[in-house]
């Protein structure tokens, strides 16, 4: 290849660089758009936000609305905020994560490493699972938790965010387990180690990729699920969502879109904090072997 | 039907028992607006001085929508709240089911059967038992007016719906929104019901309370759907899926100037700090002058197992009735207590107005159920028509002929 | 079996197989029994069930006075329910093209080695974080022609700007598809970019010796090998599309008048509100049997691909 081409191409390469890093820059600021205008409504007061366009800056920083938002603002005719509601999700999220996880976990381990006559045909029927509109049970499903006496209480919406995650957990852990060797597990199994040594000594070592993917994604889902939350829990046991629905639809006088703005932010906020801390080893996890399958 | 009958008699035997004690009452409800709010704030703390333990289960949106799946949802688990916010032909399929308890001795304790216009306790009643308490009556065909814009655009309050047209070209003209209106479907069915009350009680009780198909089908009903398409150039274009409320404020900013809209929208208003007669007017919504479509918000009460529970709820059903606290309630609300002869000196104009058109139109016949909001038809038939009127106001292709069959046949359908 | 293994496995441990084989072999599915009864019952359990009832008049509650396919009949003779399905088709088909190809492209974009790719990652990615019912919310206010982007642009100078699709009811299905896509687009982005890192090097560096632009490197080569990720992505799409009804709810709430509704919506709606669980339980079995109609290629072809390692 000669010099001159050489020179060629690389002005090309730098000109199709340029186009690349303006095309992924205008598409980051399309994704970024909707977060920055409810970030700038919930900075500004409501006159602000009648006189002024979306993307206006405010006059002044003004946190009166997340304050508000946190403790103040009425869901209903309880005016405490969105405070409150937090504790309520977190209990509900951090068992049903884990617990899910786990027995995802092992249904993944047995699928791919222990399959047993009809274990494919579980596998293919729980798979059905991920998919049902969550509409369909409502009513079942209240039955059942009543029958067990966890009616509108906490334990009964963890064990119904387990039930209907666990589809999805499974899912994760087997498409990774299987592409873990098989000869690895065979051979242990030969030199006599058990169903949770291996498990314990050879499996979950190497699974940290998929644990992060799956927590991340349960979650995700269990914070921002809306319609168990509303049919299942009981008064003091509503979640975080619940609560915005209620206050974004309780107002005085006029809308105060800034408070509505900062309470929906404040839901959210664990969520992204999960996303933007843990973003690097979801795509990682991934890639680990996720997607395959 | 055995089963309610033994439910309903044994738990009237524990009430009398049961009333000292403190006991915890959970009230299901979606008063979430602002006036709704402060309303039923009364209440908790007139509970809460008795010694009762008030636990709010509000879940707010969409008319009820997501609240009565949380009421079936717990219904149907064996937990139900003590009360909840359900009303019209609702209580009585509830009542069906077996799920309310039995309010008799606390009503007659009250005289509820005296206090109450027979309108109100027909509908409070399930197979003649107490079944649930009112907290007041609304009145629906109401225009609310910023008498400003009018004065800006020289146009004055219309009493008929062409003069409502004329106002609304001028209001127009002057750079204002006619009409503030949100497009949701109970939204839409108000305003339509309001134009269908315009042609006569007798017509709309054949229309919404007889479901007479040749009414249904009849040239008035095409008139109706007309007039009500007509609106939608009234309108901004920002009305899709706003809420009532935020429609009342466009009045109560000078942005718009009418709304057609029961008399919650008063609550707003007085939430506001506005007066009325000054800051806003009250009319009857076009054409509608002395008839009432009535909407009665009332708590049922269901059955619970705990007998502090029981106690705290007949309180509770004792308490809605007491004339402190119909007055209190009402005047946040915007609505008429559901108590005759109460004093009326802290009403306003409107509540007046309101006042003497229910006692006039109890023995004209221009006392009228609404349609709209569930007094009228079962939940069934009210969507089906719901689904129809909000289609028609939508749709741009869609002629009123069309609109009216295709009415006709989607209650038939739903029947 | 391999070498290493029969290496290992001496006499001894043939003579001791028996007796652990059992109890190795209950163990799997002691494991698996807590999620089989659950998944008995919650999934399959339901299902039944809710196909029980759509063969009745069940109105408020539960009830079991059967009345054949009446309520199929009715359903595909409501104009609501056809409108919905007829969303589903234009909110579905578009949604899940859209993100595939702007995951595909953005993906592809990112993995050449960007500067600050993490942030721009992350960027894409957190719309994911967010529920639909705040997306709803945000994109109600962006979408609202009297105080969202057409006021914006109104105020910019663009005074005949006109973008009032939410309140147009042959339009406003569109905005579902926006919403819906600027969520999770993001996601398949990450599934993409995850199958590229995966994809064998040495393939692409061959590719290019033998003179394969990059187009076609990319045509030919990597995205032939992507064919996984493109079936998980789908399949998940296809998921978040049948299932959409948080956004509908709070974008849109099925209007203008039940212009945007969808079978979910349309379910919910006859179910819990109107008092006509026998219709909206036949929605919901129509609604199962497009979601096996995905399902089942999918889950064959799992299970075939399998028998062939």
């Amino acid at each position: 290849m000669s010099n001159a081409a050489k020179r060629q191409t690389s002005t090309l390469d730098k000109v199709l660089r340029v186009v690349l890093y303006a095309a992924l820059l205008a598409m980051a600021a399309v994704y970024l758009a909707p977060f920055i205008v409810m970030l700038l409504t919930s900075l500004k007061d409501v006159e602000e936000i009648r006189s002024g366009t979306l993307l206006s800056l405010p006059g002044s920083l003004n946190f009166d609305a997340w304050s508000k938002a946190w403790s103040g603002a009425c869901t209903g005719s309880q005016c405490e905020g969105m405070a409150p509601y937090f504790l309520n999700s977190f209990q509900i999220v951090l068992p049903a994560v884990a617990i899910s996880t786990l027995l995802g976990a092992l249904n993944g381990y047995v699928i791919s490493h222990w399959k047993f006559k009809g274990s494919d045909v579980f596998f293919a029927a729980l798979l059905v699972g991920c998919f049902i509109p969550f509409q369909v049970i409502l009513l079942p499903m209240a039955r059942t938790l009543g029958w067990l006496g966890i009616a509108n209480t906490t334990t009964g919406l963890v064990m119904v965010h387990v039930v209907y995650g666990v589809a999805f957990t499974t899912l994760f852990f087997r498409n990774f387990y299987q592409s873990i060797p098989v000869e690895l597990v065979k051979a242990a199994r030969l030199d006599g180690a058990g169903f949770f040594t291996i498990f314990y000594r050879i499996i979950l070592p190497v699974s940290t990729p998929i644990i992060v993917v799956t927590v991340i994604w349960q979650f995700t889902q269990i914070w921002n699920d809306f319609l168990f939350g509303v049919a299942f829990s009981g008064f003091d046991t509503q979640p975080v969502t619940v609560a915005l629905n209620n206050l974004v639809n309780t107002s005085f006088g006029g809308k105060e879109y800034n408070v509505d703005m900062a309470a929906a932010i404040i839901a959210a906020l664990p969520t992204l904090v999960v996303y933007i801390l843990a973003g690097k080893y979801f795509v990682r996890g991934l890639t680990a072997g996720a997607v395959k399958g | 039907m055995k089963k309610i009958a033994l439910g309903l008699s044994s738990l009237a035997i524990s009430v009398a028992a049961a009333t000292a004690h403190a006991g915890e009452v959970e009230v299901l409800h979606w008063w979430t607006s602002g006036g709704e709010a402060a309303s039923i704030n009364v209440l908790k703390d007139l509970m809460t001085e008795e010694g009762h333990t008030w636990k709010d289960f509000a879940v707010a949106g969409g008319g009820g929508e997501s609240a009565m799946t949380v009421l079936k949802s717990r219904a149907i688990a064996g937990n139900p709240p003590a009360a909840a916010q359900i009303k019209g032909p609702t209580i009585q399929e509830w009542g069906d089911l077996g799920f309310l308890t039995n309010l008799d001795a606390v009503a007659e304790q009250g005289q509820w059967d005296v206090v109450l216009p027979q309108v109100v306790s027909d509908v409070m009643k399930y197979d003649g038992h107490y079944v649930a308490a009112p907290v007041n009556v609304h009145r629906v065909n109401w225009m609310w007016a910023n008498p400003e814009i009018f004065k800006k655009a020289g146009a004055s309050i219309p009493t008929t719906w062409d003069q409502f047209f004329e106002a609304a070209d001028k209001i127009k003209a002057a750079g204002f929104t006619p009409l503030a209106h949100g497009g949701q479907a109970w939204q839409d069915a108000t305003l339509f019901e309001a134009i269908a009350l315009s042609k006569g009680s007798q017509f709309y009780s054949a229309a919404f309370v007889g479901l007479d198909d040749a009414t249904l089908r009849g040239d008035d009903m095409i008139d109706v759907f007309k007039t009500f398409k007509k609106t939608r150039d009234y309108v901004d274009s920002g009305f899709s899926g706003r809420d009532w409320n935020i429609a009342t404020s466009m009045v109560i900013n000078g942005d718009a100037a009418m709304q057609i809209m029961g008399d919650w929208a008063k609550g707003e208003f007085t939430a506001a700090g506005k007066k009325a007669g000054i800051d806003y007017v009250c009319y009857a919504a076009p054409g509608t002058s002395g008839q009432f479509t009535f909407n009665i918000d009332s708590l049922a009460m269901f059955q619970v197992d705990d007998e502090n529970a029981q106690g705290a709820q007949q309180d509770l059903a004792k308490l809605m009735l007491e004339p402190t606290f119909q007055e209190t309630f009402n005047l946040n609300k915007g609505s008429i207590p559901a108590r005759l002869n109460m004093p009326r000196d802290k009403f306003d104009t409107c509540a007046h107005a309101s006042m003497d058109a229910f006692l006039a139109g109890s023995s004209t016949g221009d006392l009228v159920p609404s349609m709209a909001h569930g007094m009228a038809v079962s939940s069934m038939v009210q969507g089906a028509i719901y689904d129809v009127v909000t289609n028609f106001y939508n749709n741009e292709s869609m002629t009123a002929e069309e609109a009216v069959d295709r009415l006709a046949r989607a209650i038939k359908a739903s029947m | 079996m391999n070498n290493n293994a029969a290496k290992a496995g001496s006499g001894a441990t043939q003579a001791g197989r028996p007796a652990r084989l059992s109890l190795a072999d209950w163990m799997p599915k002691i494991v698996m029994a807590p999620t089989a009864v659950a998944a008995i019952v919650c999934i399959y359990g339901y299902m039944i069930w809710t196909a029980v009832l759509s063969f009745t008049n069940s109105r408020m509650l539960p009830t079991y006075n059967f009345v054949g396919l009446d309520q199929y009949e009715r359903l595909f003779m409501n104009d609501r329910w056809l409108v919905a399905l007829s969303n589903l088709g234009v909110f579905g088909g578009l949604f899940i093209l859209t993100c595939l190809f702007l995951g595909v492209m953005l993906a592809i974009f990112l993995d050449q080695k960007i500067r600050a790719e993490g942030a721009i990652r992350t960027i894409y990615l957190y719309p994911m974080a967010i529920s639909f019912i705040v997306t709803g919310t945000a994109w109600k206010w962006l979408l609202n022609p009297t105080n969202g982007i057409e006021k914006m642009m109104i105020e910019l100078g663009f005074e005949d700007f006109r973008f009032n699709w939410l309140s147009d009811p042959d339009m406003v299905v569109y905005c579902l598809v926006i919403a819906a896509v600027w969520q999770a687009s993001g996601f398949v982005m990450a599934l993409f970019l995850a199958g590229l890192r995966g994809v064998d090097s040495e393939m692409i560096k061959a590719a290019q010796l033998d003179g394969a632009s990059i187009f076609t490197t990319y045509r030919r080569i990597i995205l032939p090998s992507l064919k996984p990720v493109f079936f998980s992505a789908l399949v998940i799409l296809s998921h978040i599309a049948i299932k959409s009804f948080d956004l509908v709810a709070a974008l849109t709430n099925g209007g203008p008048g039940y212009s945007s509704d969808l079978p979910a919506n349309f379910m919910y709606a006859h179910a819990f509100t109107r008092s006509q669980i026998g219709l909206g339980a036949a929605s919901a079995m129509v609604m199962l049997g497009c979601v096996l109609a995905i399902l089942i290629p999918y889950l064959y072809s799992e299970l075939r691909g399998e028998r062939h390692e």
